[in-house]
């Protein structure tokens, strides 16, 4: 296989893990505020995430490190095109870890309700902005051989915004199915009757996304060509389907499984209807950015692929037996003594 | 102001304002992982309130650097298009690596050392801090690994109209990196020393706790000598790694206007810059400047008049910074020498003015790294990849000047902010001291103060 198809597989692979971890980060900081009703229960919902959030962050920079590594003209053109996109997808990653990090090293309330409002802004705000720059990714830039013809206006286009409220509504369902997990008695109940509520409003969107897609976008071209890949969109919408079924039963860790399954699923979706370009010219596809056109030379790709194979099966290992550690739910002895974080 | 202008305050401004937090967390790590591996080999409580006083201070500064490492990350490709197109198929790579082995490690593990005290052994515990410390200089090899690319290009050749890789071991090998990474890697020890004993002095002059902090600064003092020594003589090194590949920035920094064999060393010079003389020179040492730069007596010194007026980086940032961070290292050489032997002679009480100057003494380390890095990359200048990329050739096509002026007022109160914070949040809990002192009373689940 091309070094360059495997650098787009693992490309992907790091965007979905991101969306699946980070994700549900996101997911809790949109809804810590309005879930936890005293300061205890506000603590044990940013506890939730505390031991992993900053894990779960790296995957995104990995992924931005290996666009720089293995596709350095995509990630000088798409962070130079989408500079102020990015600039605030950067402040909100700022501002978030310095609330979850930060809301706990000072008493009082007025200090703490500030950082929750910083930390639910700064968690929408990549939530939305992330699915705005894949909606558009996923369309096309409007970019030719004079460079790009769009600013952060023309990025707010009817599907970046459905793709932007798509993601949002994603990690609020995978962010309350992950409280939900991780905490005991009311709360994660008032979590799961949250995911059960948020899923008909995400169902909608969802549908609405994938006919969308249809019109707005080229990404089901590669799946009409190779019908089988039909597989990774049917996977999502059972994905999708068994958040609900599970939910409702009760079985919380199943649906937040099934929600990791989701994330992945429409991820590889739209990655595979990509494929072979990473960003697409809206104007005339000789303007695409292709995994052939904007690759590192082979010999760079060839050790990169010897790192990843290596390090990253490690990384796993070591980030999966952290989850092991701290697998135990946050219970009402542990929430009211750690009052802290 | 044009796009590459703002665009070089904006890296400035973001990548200076990292590195505020970078050196403590190098060296602090190390500390904070010797007083936890006490607590385990001895039992000794005091070492574990240690471990959790200096461990608070630590992760407070350790958040902000790490929110403030992306920053970096996605700056090369939203101000530097054009650089991250030439030389991304070598530069991405070290990137990528200390993501791949530094940052999951660094984050992972921080993570369950804050969270973990009763879910984990003691000595796994302990470790957490250990794989801590050592993925941050994991992380600081590879950054000044590319760095160092930048200063002296090695392994590449120009193939398809870019910088393409064809010797990974020379980019990995490379000598301009790995005098760096001891050079900056133990400067951001001294920072550390400093700023224990700094607060260890501050309580020691108010007799508050003074067992405690009397062993806190007993170990930053030897941790802090040995680290300005190492400091200084991998400075010594490190000069001659840029001397024979970066000529002009050594006449920079020395102030060297004609180029000279056995060249001396002026104790006191001033550039003239607009007459290419010194309008000051004296206390001069006979063949000192060949042999600092060069380690020969005789060898030729290249004075700034055999280049071309704009293959000259600015001379006097370059040589101010250099002097002072020279002046600096010194002097927290004999700081250091001071306080251990105070510190070994078990008589610091009995010295007041010395403490306080301890105590004054904090934010100088913090100076001389800012200045090092302004003579490593305005020295450069005016070329971002030394002999092959001109910084005006690298900047983004796409942004326009209003975009870097809106991010640079940003960033400038997006960190003016949390500067504030962070200054706040520190000096709140370094002056508060340790929680209390019967051990008993030591919550487990709740590190670090949360």
């Amino acid at each position: 296989m091309e070094f360059q198809i495997i650098w787009f597989i693992l490309w992907a692979v790091l965007w979905a893990v991101y969306f699946m971890l980070d994700g549900f980060d996101l997911g809790v900081g949109m809804l810590q505020r309005f879930l936890g009703r005293n300061e205890a229960e506000r603590g044990a919902i940013i506890r939730t995430i505390g031991p992993v959030w900053d894990g779960n962050e790296v995957w995104l920079l990995t992924a931005g490190g290996a666009t720089f590594a293995a596709f350095p003209t995509t990630y000088a053109l798409m962070f130079s095109y989408l500079y102020t996109a990015l600039l605030l997808i950067l402040f909100s990653l700022i501002v978030r870890g310095v609330s979850v990090e930060l809301r706990g090293k000072e008493e009082g309330a007025t200090w703490r309700s500030r950082w929750e409002t910083a930390f639910f802004v700064s968690s929408f705000l990549p939530a939305l902005l992330f699915g705005v720059a894949f909606g558009n990714i996923f369309q096309g830039l409007p970019m030719d051989a004079d460079g790009y013809h769009g600013n952060l206006f023309t990025l707010l286009n009817p599907y970046g915004l459905l793709t932007g409220i798509f993601f949002v509504l994603l990690f609020i369902m995978h962010g309350a199915l992950w409280i939900g997990v991780k905490t005991t008695g009311d709360l994660s109940k008032r979590a799961s009757g949250l995911a059960n509520k948020v899923w008909y409003p995400l169902l909608v969107v969802a549908v609405l996304f994938l006919i969308d897609t249809k019109f707005a976008t080229n990404l089901y071209s590669n799946f009409v060509g190779t019908p089988v890949l039909f597989v990774m969109p049917l996977l999502a919408v059972l994905a999708l389907l068994g958040i609900k079924i599970f939910a409702a039963k009760g079985s919380l860790l199943t649906a937040f499984a099934s929600s990791c399954v989701t994330i992945l699923s429409v991820t590889f979706t739209g990655v595979i209807g990509l494929f072979p370009n990473l960003i697409p010219s809206s104007i005339d596809p000789r303007y695409s950015l292709t995994i052939f056109n904007s690759s590192s030379s082979p010999y760079t790709l060839k050790i990169m692929t010897g790192v990843a194979l290596v390090f990253v099966p490690i990384v796993i290992a070591y980030q999966a037996w952290n989850y092991r550690v701290f697998r135990k739910k946050i219970d009402q002895n542990e929430m009211e003594q750690g009052k802290a974080y | 102001m044009d796009v590459v202008m703002l665009s070089r305050l904006q890296f400035a401004v973001t990548a200076g304002f990292h590195f505020i937090f970078v050196p403590l967390t190098l060296g602090l790590s190390l500390l904070v992982a010797f007083m936890e591996t006490k607590y385990v080999r001895t039992g000794d409580e005091m070492y574990l309130r240690m471990t959790k006083f200096w461990g608070k201070l630590f992760l407070i500064n350790f958040a902000l650097g790490i929110v403030t490492g992306i920053t970096l990350e996605f700056q090369f490709g939203m101000n530097w298009a054009e650089y991250s197109k030439y030389v991304g198929d070598i530069f991405g790579a070290p990137l990528a690596i200390e993501a791949t082995l530094a940052f999951f490690l660094e984050s992972t593990f921080i993570g369950l050392w804050i969270f973990g005290w009763d879910k984990v052994s003691k000595k796994l515990h302990a470790a957490s801090i250990w794989i801590v410390a050592i993925a941050a200089s994991l992380s600081a090899l590879w950054i000044l690994l590319a760095n160092g690319w930048m200063q002296k290009p090695v392994g590449y050749v120009l193939r398809n109209g870019r910088a393409e890789m064809v010797d990974f071991g020379a980019l990995v090998t490379n000598s301009y990196g790995w005098s760096k990474f001891f050079h900056t890697v133990l400067a951001g020890y001294v920072v550390a020393a400093f700023f224990v004993m700094g607060i260890s002095a501050y309580h020691l002059l108010r007799r508050n706790e003074i067992t405690f902090f009397k062993a806190s600064f007993r170990m930053a003092a030897t941790f802090g000598l040995v680290a300005s020594l190492l400091v200084f003589i991998s400075g010594d090194f490190h000069a001659v790694e840029v001397s024979t590949t970066q000529p002009t920035k050594l006449a920079a920094m020395e102030a060297v206007w004609d180029t000279q064999q056995g060249a001396p060393y002026n104790l006191l010079a001033f550039p003239d810059v607009e007459n290419e003389r010194n309008s000051v020179e004296a206390i001069s040492i006979p063949k000192g400047l060949s042999l600092l730069a060069y380690h020969d007596g005789n060898a030729e010194v290249k004075g700034l008049k055999d280049f071309p007026k704009e293959l000259r980086p600015p001379v006097m940032a370059t040589f101010l910074s250099f002097r002072s961070m020279a002046a600096l290292g010194m002097l927290f050489m004999l700081l250091s020498l001071i306080a251990w032997l105070l510190a070994r002679r078990d008589v610091l009480e009995s010295y007041p003015l010395f403490l306080k100057i301890m105590l004054f003494a904090i934010p100088l380390p913090y100076l001389a790294n800012q200045v090092g890095w302004i003579v490593a990359e305005v020295g450069r200048q005016p070329w971002i990849v030394y002999g092959l990329l001109k910084t005006s050739d690298a900047v983004s096509k796409a942004v326009t000047p209003m975009q870097v002026v809106g991010s640079l007022v940003g960033f400038t109160l997006l960190y003016g902010f949390l500067a504030i914070v962070d200054i706040y949040l520190l000096t709140k809990t370094a002056k508060k001291g340790p929680e209390d002192g019967s051990p008993i009373v030591v919550k487990t689940n709740n590190l670090a103060g949360n």
